[in-house]
């Protein structure tokens, strides 16, 4: 039975948390993913789950304690935003290498400086290549599911690798939205338990984590963990098949709306896609054949998939809430150009910096992206260079 | 004279006349707990082979905690970054028999609180059935310096664990550059002495003094004396305390020491009879002296045979090595009353 229910984006996220009753969760508070471990240490503190929570001093050691836990063999998690990500830059990359299937709650926000609290993804789009599953939410629904699938992914056998479950700050991690929650039974068996192959408490053998290795080692292990990172294409297909037979929402790397046909496509990442339906809703009705791809899983990357699926497109808005500052644009739009080119394909491409430190996103914003899509298409390049979406000046 | 077996290495140690608490084997024979043959013919949990280099202070210290374990208790061993890693956990060798977990340089603190807490969540579903103790190593860099926040937030939650530092007073994995831990005019890659340097101008930082004021119930500090009754000791309670326990170890370096190997022994009971190194620990609170010489050596002794003090004893640096000798008199009558001697 499906449970009708109202919650913000963290709720959501807690709920799914105590579903799931995972073993140990270290974490610091940082706005917005403060009320995360929060909701956590009060539901240890009422007796409704038995995780062990570590209130640790930074989330340099936050990352460092679960990767002890998790290498202990206890199922963990934590969450974390922003600085308190890049603070665990260093250990992220110890976290996947030491193939450690943690599970992070991203609540994206702008990275310093200026300090900034709001939604932004250059925090997890830094930590892009440190070895970590990136999963993203458009709205609070997808982050509950998301974070009911996440240990089902990270703990396959082919994978056993780290996975970031990402939601854009205050937009969904606050506003209270309408959601289908699970029942607790049903959760507890589609997640399963934690049962490692080799883990440092195992009764009848010891372990050694963390080696020193030499050169003539490093590059096999790096090349086993990248292809962790393939396998993972597969099996979370497999898991969002599963978890549609469970709840009959349907996932993938990424959802079409509207984009069979289209001529003219957006594609983002999170909470703005919802402004983009809207959009494309009112252009539709008007006859426009406008469309909207809405990147779900970021790591592993689906370039061809998504490449095909834009096979049909004239012209392709990519649209980063992320600075690059690589002089060309942002990591969405650098890596989808790269899979566009290898396969030849024909639209033209524009890459848009949007909503940084929360900037609002309107949708006759959106409106203006795809009238500029149609003249690109017809090759006026009407964007200009380095284009960005409500900015007051360029200066 | 102390009843306790004479070999090896704990023959050097001249029987000090009782002075207080008695010399320096006396006092340690008060507890009844020690049979060195026993202990020295436990099964190795630091397996021979490693990459240390000949004589290093930090093996000593390790395979000397471990032997503190009782025979057949398990245990999950951490490390930081540093030579002892690099050199004892190269892939696909390692020379720890009981698990072992390295992570990053400034986390080991961090990291076995993981363990520790993962421990205590899988025994409470009853996931696992044993019992561990946790111990983890870190040189003083990783201890004194980088890992100094993560040390921290370990001990003042109390997780039930061991920090061992093993203090060789510099950071000897990367070539001997200064640490906080390093004496004040040692000679060091990033100390150089020169024309117009005499070497590290800061005093060390008292970390032992820092971790009792988080209030834990076991803080000690050792080095290797006689036959590691002292060290052993203090291992063996620092493991079986409940809670969060550090041991400060002080550890030669013959590399960044500049002295020659075969002498460490010999360097550590220096260190302790010109109060350079005092011995005690920190119980509940509770400051208590291990040892106290009867006739303290003047410092010159402790450094002259260490190449990097070697500038101290040029003719016109007599004032350094007076500077020198006030600090650790100083430090040594700060110990003195905090431990109501």
């Amino acid at each position: 039975m499906a449970i009708k229910e109202r919650m913000s984006g963290n709720e959501a996220v807690a709920h799914a948390i105590k579903q799931i009753n995972p073993d140990v969760m270290p974490a610091f508070p940082i706005t917005p993913s403060t009320e995360i471990p929060q909701f956590v240490s009060t539901m240890i503190a009422n007796g409704e789950i038995d995780t062990e929570f570590i209130p640790v001093e930074s989330e340099h050691s936050s990352m460092s304690a679960a990767i002890g836990a998790s290498a202990a063999g206890a199922r963990t998690l934590t969450a974390t935003s922003s600085c308190g990500l890049a603070l665990m830059w260093e250990v992220l990359y110890v976290a996947a290498s030491n193939r450690l299937p943690i599970m992070m709650e991203v609540v994206n926000r702008a990275l310093s400086g200026p300090i900034n609290i709001n939604a932004e993804h250059s925090d997890s789009m830094g930590a892009r290549d440190s070895g970590w599953i990136q999963i993203y939410a458009e709205n609070n629904q997808e982050v509950y599911d998301n974070t009911l699938q996440a240990y089902r992914i990270a703990e396959h056998r082919s994978v056993k690798l780290p996975v970031m479950i990402c939601q854009d700050g205050f937009i969904t991690s606050h506003a209270v939205e309408n959601i289908t929650l699970l029942e607790d039974e049903p959760v507890k068996k589609f997640v399963g338990s934690y049962e490692p192959e080799h883990y440092l408490l195992k009764e009848d053998e010891a372990m050694a984590v963390g080696p020193y290795a030499i050169s003539g080692y490093c590059m096999e292990a790096k090349r086993a963990q990248a292809q962790a990172m393939i396998n993972a294409k597969e099996v979370i297909l497999q898991v969002a098949k599963e978890f549609e037979e469970l709840s009959g929402r349907s996932y993938g790397f990424f959802e079409e709306y509207c984009l069979e046909d289209a001529e003219y496509a957006i594609v983002a990442i999170g909470s703005v896609c919802g402004t983009i339906k809207e959009t494309i809703d009112k252009l539709r009705a008007k006859g426009c054949r406008v469309g909207l791809l809405k990147v779900r899983v970021f790591r592993p990357f689906p370039g061809e998939e998504m490449a095909a699926a834009l096979k049909n497109c004239k012209a392709i808005a990519i649209m980063d809430r992320c600075e690059g500052y690589n002089a060309t644009g942002g990591p969405l739009g650098a890596e989808l150009t790269a899979a566009l080119y290898r396969t030849k394909a024909t639209a033209e491409t524009v890459n848009i910096i949007y909503g940084l430190s929360g900037r609002d996103v309107k949708v006759s914003d959106v409106e203006e992206v795809y009238e500029k899509l149609e003249r690109l298409a017809q090759g006026d390049n009407c964007f200009g260079e380095y284009p960005y979406i409500g900015l007051r000046s360029n200066n | 004279m102390a009843n306790i077996p004479i070999l090896g290495l704990e023959a050097i140690i001249e029987p000090s006349e009782p002075a207080q608490g008695g010399g320096m084997e006396k006092s340690m024979e008060q507890k009844n707990t020690f049979n060195f043959r026993e202990i020295q013919e436990r099964e190795e949990r630091l397996a021979p082979g490693h990459r240390m280099c000949a004589g290093c202070g930090g093996t000593i210290a390790v395979r000397n905690v471990l032997k503190a374990l009782h025979p057949g208790d398990k245990a999950v061993i951490g490390n930081a970054t540093g030579c002892l890693e690099v050199s004892s956990f190269m892939y696909p060798y390692t020379a720890y028999e009981d698990s072992y977990i390295h992570n990053v340089f400034e986390n080991a603190g961090a990291t076995l609180s993981g363990v520790e807490t993962a421990y205590k969540a899988l025994k409470k579903k009853g996931k696992i059935k044993e019992d561990y103790k946790f111990i983890t190593f870190g040189g003083d860099g990783g201890t004194y310096d980088i890992g100094l926040q993560s040390l921290s937030g370990a001990m003042e939650r109390g997780h039930d664990m061991v920090y061992v530092c093993y203090d060789n007073g510099a950071y000897m994995n990367t070539g001997v550059q200064r640490s906080s831990a390093t004496p004040m005019y040692a000679d060091t890659t990033t100390t150089p002495t020169g024309k117009v340097s005499d070497g590290k101008p800061q005093t060390r930082k008292d970390l032992a003094a820092i971790i009792a004021a988080h209030n834990i119930p076991y803080v000690a500090q050792t080095t290797f004396i006689g036959n590691m009754k002292d060290l052993y000791v203090k291992a063996e309670k620092a493991i079986y305390t409940p809670g969060a326990a550090f041991l400060n170890i002080m550890a030669p370096c013959p590399r960044g020491w500049k002295y020659d190997a075969p002498d460490i022994i010999e360097i550590c009971k220096l260190a302790v009879e010109t109060c350079y190194w005092p011995l005690f620990e920190i119980v509940d609170g509770k400051w208590i002296l291990s040892y106290k010489p009867k006739n303290k050596l003047p410092l010159e002794d402790f450094l002259r045979k260490q190449g990097r003090f070697k500038h101290l004893f040029k003719p016109g640096n007599e004032h350094l090595l007076e500077a020198f000798q006030n600090e650790v008199d100083k430090r040594w009558e700060e110990l003195l009353f905090r431990c109501g001697e």
